[in-house]
């Protein structure tokens, strides 16, 4: 592939892309995907899912966070190898069993979070694993170099392939991650949300490489939320809600309301059943708060007994919001009010203190200690409370984290056993018994449902309305719109970091927040 | 974990207790409870410096300078005492644990302010330490005959048919356990280590918790430095050369996991034994010094495998939950 494109970058100099030599015809898929299945435990992430990818054609692959997208990349890149299915090349069937396997078989991506190397130089990175070799098996850089050079410019860019990737701008190392992406014979090109990070003009030149590329007769998936991206790239669609396909066909011939009505498409009132509660005074005040580069100018109140829900497509700034309302990051300014006193949250502690608690989006990483018992970490929070006079009384903690599991109906052999022997259920429920047992004011959770089965995921709704019937005001950050809309009192959507809106549960639709989120009035 | 931790100990009681039966066949005596007694205190040192070891290991570090903080500080008060024979030795002692913790506040304060990582900063103080111990003392030697016979004999006093210095080092691990599993520091040095992100989280300051387990090693090697040079009534630069390494040893072996918030102090404490009895039955059955090294080398590896794949069968449940989260990513 890369011969094929420096040839053609010096016969046509005029045009930005050469016309490969097989014209995109309409015949036998080059890639199928047959009722393929992803079953991990407890989570069925893809359920019976196919897919067929044409020649010199975009594909746009539509659905919300937690959908299956990223799995079905995953598949198609030998990460993961499916529970059931199978997949088609060219009207063969293929296994994956390892990445390079998926590479040799002709299928690249490009990542949503580009992952390259920033001590090495751009033509390492784009040649990493593969890089041509000299006659003693050596890596042969000045041909390394020149391919690299001639791959940057083939996407119209001057990147000097032997400076180091940590000397380029996010872009400059998009457009690396796309030539290393190149550098392989590939046919088959996905690209997983490939704007997040760009900007109009950069999305601009992107589409432009894509165009080359389908004039190449590649066949392209394409992963994005924004819908006039996917209008103006992709002549197929395919939308996923619930790791099922739910509808496919040409966009040409598809309204946007139709694909927004497929990914949202479910009786929401009848799965949450949300409990009325009287709202109480204004627990929690936030004006105008400010993060140097995550967030601007939101401004919200929280009152006692009130669910808002939070809602914004993934980088919209809203994990950012609500870590720095737990103090684990500075807001540059803004004013914080915890009944009615002003507060400045410097720490977690500060956070703990105030009666705002936190529970992660990532149990692993930020909720729980693995090695350490399902009682020492539900105390952790708490000890100061547990603790006589400077030391533990394990007898405290113990009956604390016995309450709370009995509360959360946490299944464990023993409260002595490690958190991390334990399903993803229930280490999620070792997380909300330690943030209950701070007995907080406020309750942040991020994500709360994400990752758990769906039987799991009534029960934590269920339990979210009875805390705030007890007078917790609660915070639920969430990407899953049903779980949005059948929560939370009021939403404040955010998009790239901005308050794109705060609707009442009145004024709720899935339409009215996905048009807000991806700010397609 | 736990319970493989408690089998793990358990494990490693019986094989010590194997190791002695063995000894003993071939060198009548070894399993003597005087003989036996004697080892746990020759063992004493190290012991107390392993415990240190460990509480910064839990937190994810390391101290390399504990070697070298005891050279510095024994140095230091052996040669108060020969200076000034007039000084109360428990004003001696409080000085080393003093100084040593001074010591180790640098260590914490590097490690805590500038962010640097515990390896090159206790790479760096060690040499430091030793330096100092040479400035100090200009090379020269402090013998037996400068010291105070109080200051020498203090280790040696019996009580109870024990020496003090095995005294010393069970009350040390007692204090150790209870510091470990019965206070809030306890409990953030293991949940710093466990996951330090949960740990800030959840109200931790783990910068503060590495800080005062560098002083806690610190104030036990400065112990230890007093209680080395009495011990061999002589102090030089070149004490303890090396010891450093064998008090990490000891922790690997006795289960404290080098990635921080796994461990225990019985596990230290057997580990250092393991060591101890080592290197006291390999003279009696007759192999040379340098076998004896290779012996715990290999002794030493072997534990960090056993860990290793310990750890590695814990790892698998946070794999398999981690493969189960990324559904929805």
């Amino acid at each position: 592939m890369a011969d094929v494109m420096m040839t053609a970058v010096g016969k046509t100099s005029t045009e930005t892309f050469p016309v490969g030599d097989t014209a995109p015809v309409r015949r036998m898929p080059v890639l199928e995907m047959r009722s393929i299945s992803q079953i991990f435990p407890g989570v069925k992430a893809l359920d019976g899912v196919s897919i067929a990818l044409h020649a010199g054609e975009v594909t746009a692959l539509i659905g919300e966070n937690g959908a299956g997208k990223s799995t079905l990349v995953k598949i198609l890149t030998g990460i993961y190898r499916p529970s059931e299915g199978e997949i088609v090349i060219d009207g063969q069937p293929v296994s994956f069993t390892s990445a390079q396997d998926a590479i040799d078989a002709g299928v690249t991506a490009i990542h949503q979070e580009t992952v390259l190397f920033d001590e090495l130089t751009v033509a390492e990175n784009i040649f990493l694993g593969h890089a041509p070799r000299s006659r003693f098996g050596l890596i042969d850089w000045k041909t390394m170099n020149a391919r690299a050079g001639e791959l940057l410019h083939a996407l119209e860019s001057e990147i000097d392939p032997t400076i180091r990737l940590k000397d380029l701008s996010i872009a400059q190392r998009h457009l690396v991650a796309i030539a290393r992406a190149l550098s392989v014979e590939a046919r088959i090109v996905i690209m997983d949300e490939p704007t997040a990070a760009l900007s109009r003009k950069e999305i601009d030149d992107l589409f432009r490489i894509v165009e080359g590329l389908k004039k190449q007769g590649k066949a392209i998936l394409f992963i994005s939320h924004k819908f006039d991206e996917v209008y103006e790239i992709a002549e197929n669609f395919v939308v996923f809600r619930d790791g099922r396909a739910v509808g496919n066909g040409k966009l040409a011939e598809t309204p946007q309301d139709t694909i927004v009505r497929m990914m949202v498409g479910r009786d929401v009132a009848n799965i949450f059943p949300k409990v009325e509660v009287s709202i109480g005074a204004t627990v929690l005040s936030v004006e105008n708060y400010c993060h140097p580069t995550e967030y601007r100018d939101i401004s919200f109140e929280l009152k006692r007994g009130e669910i808002l829900g939070v809602y914004g497509l993934i980088g919209a700034g809203r994990s950012e919001l609500c870590q720095s309302l737990f103090g684990v990051s500075q807001p540059s300014s803004g004013r914080l009010r915890v009944e009615g006193q002003d507060l400045k949250i410097r720490s977690s502690r500060d956070a703990i203190a105030a009666g705002i608690v936190y529970v992660p989006e990532e149990r692993g990483r930020h909720g729980l200690a693995l090695p350490m018992p399902i009682f020492q970490n539900m105390s952790l929070p708490s000890l100061a409370r547990t603790s006589r006079s400077g030391f533990l009384k394990a007898a405290n903690e113990l009956a604390l984290a016995r309450k709370y599991a009995e509360r959360l109906d946490l299944r464990a052999a023993a409260l002595s056993v490690p958190v991390g022997t334990l399903s993803g259920g229930n280490q999620q429920k070792v997380v909300i018994g330690k943030w209950l047992a701070t007995q907080p004011k406020v309750i942040i959770l991020d994500e709360p449902t994400k990752g758990i089965d769906i039987g799991s995921k009534a029960a934590v709704h269920g339990f979210i309305s009875e805390l705030a019937s007890e007078g917790l005001s609660i915070i639920m950050v969430s990407s899953e719109l049903p779980e949005i809309l059948g929560m939370s009192d009021r939403v404040l959507v955010m998009r790239e970091g901005l308050m794109a809106g705060m609707f009442d549960r009145s004024e709720l639709s899935a339409e009215t927040l996905v048009r807000a989120a991806t700010g397609n009035a | 974990m736990k319970k493989l931790l408690k089998h793990r100990e358990l494990l490693l009681v019986g094989i010590i207790a194997i190791m002695v039966a063995g000894f003993a066949t071939r060198a009548p005596g070894f399993a003597t409870p005087g003989n036996l007694a004697n080892i746990f205190n020759d063992t004493s040192i190290l012991i107390i410096l392993a415990l240190g070891q460990m509480t910064v290991i839990l937190t994810k570090s390391i101290d390399l300078s504990v070697a070298a903080n005891l050279a510095f500080t024994g140095m230091a008060v052996a040669m108060l005492d020969a200076a000034y024979p007039g000084l109360p030795l428990a004003l001696l002692v409080v000085l080393a644990i003093g100084i040593g913790a001074v010591l180790g506040a640098i260590n914490g304060y590097l490690v805590w302010a500038l962010q640097i990582p515990p390896i090159v900063v206790t790479l760096g103080t060690l040499t430091i330490y030793r330096g100092m111990a040479f400035v100090l003392s200009g090379g020269a030697w402090v013998n037996s005959h400068q010291m105070t016979p109080g200051f020498l004999n203090f280790p040696r006093v019996s009580v109870l048919g024990m020496p003090l210095l095995s005294w010393i080092a069970i009350v040390i691990v007692l204090l150790m356990w209870g510091l470990l599993t019965r206070t809030a520091f306890g409990r953030a040095a293991y949940a710093s280590g466990g996951n330090p992100t949960a740990a800030v989280y959840a109200g931790i300051d783990i910068g503060k918790t590495r800080f005062f387990a560098f002083v806690l090693s610190g104030a036990l090697s400065g112990l230890a430095g007093y209680l080395w040079v009495s011990r061999y009534a002589v102090a030089y630069v070149d004490v303890a050369a090396g010891f450093e390494l064998d008090t990490v040893a000891a922790s690997v072996i006795g289960g404290i996991s080098i990635a921080g918030g796994i461990g225990s102090v019985g596990g230290a404490v057997l580990g250092a034994l393991f060591l101890g009895v080592i290197k006291n039955a390999l003279p009696v059955i007759g192999i040379s010094p340098f076998a004896q090294m290779a012996i715990s080398g290999i002794v030493i590896v072997l534990a960090v495998v056993f860990n290793a794949r310990a750890e590695r069968r814990a790892g698998r449940i946070i794999l398999r939950d981690r493969g189960a989260k990324e559904v929805s990513a």
